[in-house]
């Protein structure tokens, strides 16, 4: 058991959990992402490690909730414990002095670029973010970022905060302006989002690297689930990634594969909202009875 | 009773589900004996005194002896004597193949039926099981500690001989669950998962430790674990690793799977149990499965428990050629699934969404023999034809996992990444020992843990002794 040191919420169903691994937290690097298992019977679910602290033998996890067993995990409180956290898993991001480096973050996606930024920052990069979100109160990690970053460029679809559009926007600006070098563009977010940043940066060679984060069952090589298809050629995203080359990477078949299961995942989480409304009900009554 | 009389016994069949009621549950094909037919089988025994079934059998379990006290009807003393030479004998009892092994040098085979040494096994088993929660005397420590990697058939076998040396064992597993291929691959109704529950169990009463969510490679590497986590020796036996797929177009689409995948979502995480358990699986109406070992079987057979009518196996070879135990491919019949033998998959169509939708396939015929001495098989020009289905799982084989050997400096591999032994079962680095999958790149449970075994022996030498 993996107990939960804090919990909170960053933005709408955004939650930030700093949870007990020491064995991770000793040999985290940037890039790396955990497998677990909320609780008995659970699946088993990937997610990016976005901080980690060797010394309490702790790491952050960003978690967006998307479907039952997100939810299950925000549920989750202080002194509450996730069942399995395996890894660190995946290869580590390759840190190198780039000169200037533009990180591109998309959602719960800027938790992953937030290691990223320090160890850039660390290995002597100009470190720049631009990081999205739907409006103001979906923007996280913002100032944290800005501890590593000689900019950070906030996005608003809705142009509430920051930059009025999308990060391709704002990254089309970045990559016209003459004055700034930018030798390499590292991102995470949607798909979509991931795809319209490699289309953006496609024509000024700027490499480009996408942190994928396909279906994966054990993270270790073992299912093949997780396999994608970068330059033609078929990868497996938890053990020869799962950051790859974005100019290569077949965005289709990714968000093709992605929805294998929606209609399951509709039916977990009716089903997990079933048992919310049941126990519910069940405290309603126990209250009426001991009235 | 004369040899006569034990001659005069036949052999008792084991007790099967009904196929038809089984092809739709996960329920145990084999039921196992019944007391009095044990006893009765046991008695078939001739009790050879140069008995060939004890060589036969890659852990050198003392078979005419516990064969013996289950015809005196001496369970108790049955279970420790196989339990002396088989920490694992309700898995082995299961899905060791004894057809080629310590049954196929049994003196009865040669006139008529050998003993059912496998079916006895696993009524010892489970009778021990069920009636022995034994407390063990722990042995003098040595003082030694030694980390094993991955919790499967080799690794439990070393960590258990090791434990009963009087060392500190750890052993370190990935996924959540001990047991490795026996949790995640070998489906329920060939050997249930409690039946591996309680075997890990018994080791863990025997001192072995196990430590589960940790990937040697990522987690720790093995110099590691020599150099900061204080072990003394090291046997690696973290499995076969990788899924081959076919290379051929489609393998992309919603519906693939490789066997690995399909078993683990379906067996380690519970999917045929939908309403319970949260890991999601495709249940299909039609499935294509490729390939002719026990895997392939294996994952055949689920996928006409899940609901595949037809759940097809697409074979290259002939049915001579079939790596798959005898009674698997005729259990599989008997279940419904059908063979279609001398065919090859060239290609998986989907439909607009993206979904499997059928598998093209080519027939092929038996050429010239090949390397494996097993007669090539040769396409024929224009014989394409379709399987219409909802999923194709590919089970053609595995590749070595990468992970721990590419960050252990000095481990020496060969071209396929398998980790290379000495006759002790020690790799190039002084005290690393390594068996299994890792090693041979794929075969049976018993083999894995003969290597198990042999591996303790020389750890136990190398510790004590410095050397292997």
């Amino acid at each position: 058991m993996f107990k939960i040191v804090s919990a909170e919420w960053l933005a709408p169903k955004v939650r930030r959990i700093v949870a007990e691994a020491p064995r991770v937290a000793a040999h985290h690097q940037p890039g790396h992402f955990i497998i677990l298992r909320v609780r008995d019977e659970g699946e088993r679910i990937p997610l990016t490690i976005a901080d980690s602290d060797a010394e309490k033998g702790t790491i952050t996890l960003v978690v967006q909730v998307v479907g039952a067993t997100t939810e299950l995990l925000c549920e989750l409180e202080p002194g509450q414990a996730i069942q399995n956290i395996a890894g660190p898993m995946g290869k580590p991001t390759e840190i190198e002095d780039f000169g200037e480096a533009v990180l591109v973050g998309g959602g719960v996606g800027t938790a992953v670029i937030y290691p990223q930024a320090e160890a850039l920052k660390k290995a002597g990069n100009k470190v720049f973010a631009v990081i999205g979100g739907r409006s103001k109160e979906y923007v996280i990690f913002e100032e944290e970022l800005q501890a590593y970053c000689e900019e950070v460029f906030p996005c608003t679809d809705d142009g509430s905060h920051g930059y009025n559009g999308f990060v391709t926007g704002k990254l089309g600006e970045m990559l016209e302006d003459k004055s700034r070098k930018i030798g390499a563009v590292l991102m995470a977010g949607p798909v979509p989002m991931m795809r319209a940043v490699a289309e953006v940066t496609r024509p000024y060679n700027v490499p480009t690297i996408a942190s994928l984060n396909p279906i994966m069952v054990d993270g270790t090589g073992m299912c093949g689930g997780c396999r994608v298809t970068v330059g033609g050629e078929m990868k497996f995203a938890c053990v020869d990634g799962p950051e790859f080359d974005a100019h290569k990477v077949d965005f289709k078949e990714l968000t093709d594969r992605l929805a294998t299961y929606k209609e399951q995942e509709i039916f977990a989480w009716e089903r997990l909202q079933k048992g919310h409304q049941c126990k519910l009900d069940q405290q309603e009554a126990a209250c009426r009875a001991s009235s | 009773m004369k040899p006569s009389e034990r001659m005069k016994i036949p052999r008792h069949e084991m007790p099967e589900q009904d196929a038809t009621e089984r092809s739709g549950n996960f329920q145990e094909v084999n039921q196992g004996f019944e007391e009095q037919f044990a006893c009765r089988e046991a008695e078939r025994c001739l009790q050879c005194k140069d008995a060939k079934c004890i060589p036969g059998c890659p852990v050198g379990v003392d078979i005419p002896a516990f064969v013996s006290a289950v015809s005196e009807n001496d369970l108790s003393k049955a279970a420790d004597i196989l339990l002396a030479d088989n920490v694992l004998p309700g898995v082995t009892g299961r899905v060791c193949p004894q057809e080629t092994q310590c049954e196929e040098v049994c003196v009865r085979a040669k006139k008529g039926e050998p003993v059912g040494v496998g079916h006895l096994e696993r009524f010892v088993a489970d009778w021990a099981r069920e009636h022995r929660k034994d407390l063990f005397e722990p042995p003098p420590a040595t003082g030694k500690k030694v980390a094993v990697v991955g919790s499967g058939p080799a690794g439990l076998t070393c960590a258990g001989e090791l434990a009963k040396r009087g060392h500190a064992v750890t052993v370190f597993e990935a996924l959540h669950r001990p047991g490795g291929v026996l949790v995640y691959g070998i489906p329920e109704f060939r050997l249930p998962n409690i039946v591996v529950d309680a075997e890990v169990e018994t080791l863990q009463r025997r001192g072995v430790e196990i430590v589960c969510d940790v990937i040697i490679g990522q987690t720790y590497t093995i110099p590691e674990l020599l150099e900061e986590e204080g072990f003394d020796s090291i046997f690696i036996a973290n499995g076969a690793g990788l899924p081959i797929f076919m290379n051929i177009p489609g393998e992309s689409l919603k519906g693939v799977y490789s066997a690995n995948e399909f078993l683990t979502r379906v067996n380690l995480m519970g999917a045929y149990r939908a309403t319970e358990v949260d890991t999601p699986v495709i249940r299909p109406t039609r499935a294509v499965v490729v390939g002719g070992g026990n895997t392939a079987m294996d994952a055949v057979r689920t996928s006409r428990r899940l609901g595949a009518d037809p759940a097809t196996l697409v074979y290259r070879r002939s049915r001579a050629e079939m790596p798959a135990r005898n009674e698997e491919i005729k259990h599989a019949e008997e279940e419904g699934v059908e063979l279609k033998l001398l065919n090859t998959p060239i290609e998986i169509l989907g439909d607009d969404d993206g979904w499997v939708r059928a598998v093209r396939c080519q027939r092929m015929e038996l050429g010239e023999p090949d390397d494996s001495g097993r007669r090539r098989p040769v396409p024929i020009e224009g014989s394409e034809f379709e399987i219409p289905c909802e999923i194709f799982v590919v089970a053609i084989g595995t590749k070595a996992n990468p992970l721990l050997t590419q960050t252990t400096p000095g481990l020496e591999v060969n071209k396929w990444g398998n980790i290379i032994i000495d006759d002790t079962g020690m790799t190039s680095i002084p005290g690393v020992f390594a068996g299994g999958d890792i090693v041979r790149g794929g075969a049976t449970v018993i083999l894995a843990m003969g290597d198990g075994k042999v591996a303790s022996r020389s750890i136990h030498k190398y510790l004590m002794n410095g050397q292997a």
